[in-house]
């Protein structure tokens, strides 16, 4: 009985240290890897070459058309807070869908960014429009 | 008396940790040779001949009498470009009214980067080549002047985008001497740099 109660504690002193994890983790990852070297560590993007998703409209306005851009890329004009960029993005096809969302959602996190947690069912649907580019596994 | 020289020691210590070691002018940078008349000959930036946004040809008269920060770059660059290009614009706005001061970015793939190209980039940008060159040229020539910036900038397919280069940012002065350099993708290190550019400006 004694020792049921402590394992109840411990149980629960684990689950506070666990809420206090950033969920994310992954997402910052790859955000370091595939995505900072241009959005920048910061979310800011480059003046009037690449957008920002520090505060981005389009992140709040168009969630649906993330997925595929991360996937596939994008190619001509997006606008952005008012700002019309037109730099080419190359595509991360080997991303897979979980790691797609896991970065959507740090970047929904980061930065002051207060927008919406998106699932992983909901992103695959979303990734259905661009089903077509490759996955190199 | 012992106490006395000791004391003496002590307070000596004392100022000796306040002397400021940072020396008031930047070290010229680079090889030294010796001349015929035994003087010292300084590493210096070869003469070049370049291509800007504008469609201007940029030379070494381009920087007569003013400094300047060189890197190196490429448009469709997907790794450090970006940010050292992000280090550059910091600079540009920090000494915007700095007649002395100018920014010079190199492509190291002319072959893409077009005048136009590079027009469209500084455009975008909002920089003017009044203030910031951004060059294209003979692509031999580009990467032979790297050398002289301690930059390396080569093609190589197996390099993300097809070309390679360092992400340096580098200080020249009016006698075209390196004076300084900083890693353009680290803002930590582009801040120490900004008051490297002070110390130089303030030169007589």
């Amino acid at each position: 009985m004694k020792n049921k109660a402590f394992f109840g504690c411990f149980a629960i002193a684990l689950l506070f240290w666990a809420c206090d994890q950033y969920p994310y983790e992954q997402g910052k990852i790859l955000y370091t890897n595939f995505c900072e070297n241009c959005h920048m560590a910061d979310g800011t993007g480059l003046k009037g070459l690449i957008p920002p998703l520090a505060g981005a409209d389009f992140l709040k306005n168009s969630p649906e058309g993330v997925p595929c851009i991360i996937r596939g890329g994008y190619k001509g004009e997006m606008t952005v807070n008012g700002v019309v960029y037109d730099t080419e993005m190359a595509g991360i096809a080997k991303l897979s869908d979980f790691e797609i969302t896991n970065i959507i959602n740090y970047v929904h996190t980061s930065w002051g960014n207060d927008f919406p947690i998106v699932h992983l069912k909901q992103v695959q649907e979303w990734l259905k429009p661009c089903e077509n580019v490759i996955k190199p596994f | 008396m012992k106490g006395l020289v000791y004391s003496g020691f002590l307070v000596m210590l004392f100022f000796a940790c306040q002397t400021n070691f940072e020396p008031q002018t930047l070290p010229i940078l680079g090889n030294r040779d010796v001349g015929p008349n035994g003087d010292t000959i300084y590493h210096k930036i070869r003469d070049f001949s370049f291509i800007n946004q504008d469609s201007q040809v940029v030379n070494n008269a381009s920087f007569a009498g003013k400094a300047y920060v060189a890197d190196f770059f490429f448009i469709a660059c997907p790794t450090i470009c970006p940010k050292t290009s992000k280090q550059m614009l910091r600079i540009h706005d920090r000494f915007k009214t700095e007649p002395n001061l100018l920014l010079l970015a190199h492509s190291v793939a002319p072959k893409y980067d077009t005048v136009a190209a590079l027009n469209r980039y500084a455009r975008n940008l909002g920089v003017e080549s009044s203030k910031w060159h951004f060059v294209t040229g003979e692509q031999a020539k580009i990467y032979d002047i790297a050398g002289d910036y301690f930059s390396i900038a080569q093609e190589d397919p197996s390099a993300p985008g097809g070309f390679d280069h360092s992400g340096r940012l580098i200080l020249v002065d009016k006698n075209r001497q390196v004076r300084s350099f900083c890693n353009g993708t680290d803002p930590a290190d582009v801040d120490r740099f900004m008051k490297d550019i002070e110390k130089l400006l303030n030169e007589k």
